[in-house]
């Protein structure tokens, strides 16, 4: 087994497995109902992607499914940014995560679909569609809110800065990275990260909402299995189903 | 009616291109191209068509229900007003 690739695969599909469940957890508290329909169609695509993520990964593995990889995994084995496990505060931390990780899943999946490896190339070029969808979505509501009245500016201004600590993660380079990157499987990170700041500052301007500045907050990040508080009370209910009727199947 | 979630749209769906656009039902949205990406939301996620129309519910002029017998009685006795006299090109599908 290539480890680098399989640990790879493993971060992508555990960004859309762990940000897929967070919008599950929202399902039926919209703010209003075509606007829970709309969250809810995106955490499906996002599972959507996971799973055929997940299954390449067991594939890879050759001793496990993706059901165990999505549902029986200990937290330090899931590979997901910090930012995606961050809790649904409210709807603007909502939307701002989600908007942060649209930007990066659009750039990042523009360069993966020219991928060397067959598979991340194809499953790149089908999420493409659905995370180009998401993002001018979560784009409009950034808008919305960031140049809407002064409460709403003050509150997705707040989501943003509070957020913001989590996003450099999205642009470290370790060795897995690296080696794959020289091998052409893996996206380039200094591309992605010039063009998610030039697509970031090209709604914050519309939306009148000031880029903080990128403290570097982390020693440990999530994609190395480090995770933050939040993990293990969002895996505890992820994984209960699983843990409570390990033979069952759906 | 004032409520927070916006106007009231109605939307309509070209199941392909050529064919005339269909009434789908309606959504809510604060501005036109929310309501836009509230109709693929609600309505095309299933390969329904190919193309929408959306519009605000109050620019829809309706006739009135007390209106129905001068708008649409007279039509019922005048069987001439119905091209049924016509011998139909063969193999044409859309008449």
């Amino acid at each position: 087994m290539n480890t680098d690739l399989y640990k790879y695969t493993l971060r992508l599909a555990d960004n859309s497995l762990i940000l897929g469940h967070r919008l599950s957890e929202y399902i039926s508290c919209g703010p209003f109902l075509e606007e829970d329909l709309a969250l809810t169609n995106t955490g499906l695509d996002l599972l959507g992607q996971a799973e055929a993520l997940l299954k390449y990964a067991a594939e890879q593995n050759g001793t496990v499914d993706e059901d165990y990889l999505a549902f029986g995994r200990e937290e330090y084995e899931y590979a997901n940014f910090h930012l995606v496990e961050y809790p649904n505060e409210d709807y603007g931390y909502l939307i701002t995560r989600q908007f942060l990780m649209d930007v990066f899943n659009v750039v990042n999946y523009t360069l993966l679909k020219d991928s060397k490896d067959a598979m991340i190339a194809s499953i790149a070029a089908k999420s493409l569609k659905e995370v180009t969808y998401h993002l001018r979505r979560s784009s409009e509501w950034m808008i919305r809110l960031g140049d809407g009245t002064q409460e709403s500016h003050d509150k997705i201004q707040e989501c943003v800065n509070h957020l913001w600590m989590y996003t450099d993660e999205m642009f470290d380079l370790d060795e897995v990275h690296e080696r794959l990157q020289k091998e052409g499987i893996a996206s380039d990170l200094s591309v992605i990260k010039k063009q998610w700041h030039a697509k970031v500052d090209e709604v914050f301007e519309i939306a009148t909402i000031i880029k903080p500045e990128l403290p570097k907050y982390s020693l440990v990040y999530g994609k190395d299995g480090g995770h933050t508080d939040f993990m293990g009370y969002l895996l505890a209910e992820m994984q209960f189903l699983k843990n409570r009727f390990p033979k069952e199947v759906w | 009616m004032e409520d927070n979630q916006g106007t009231l749209w109605e939307v309509f769906i070209q199941p392909k291109a050529g064919r005339p656009y269909k009434h789908a039902g309606s959504l809510h949205a604060y501005d036109k191209s929310m309501a836009m990406e509230a109709a693929r939301d609600l309505y095309t996620r299933r390969g329904e068509g190919s193309a929408l129309w959306l519009v605000k519910a109050e620019d829809i002029v309706a006739s009135q229900p007390e209106d129905m017998e001068a708008f649409f009685d007279p039509a019922n006795d005048k069987a001439y007003r119905h091209p049924t006299f016509y011998t139909m090109p063969e193999g044409s599908k859309h008449i």
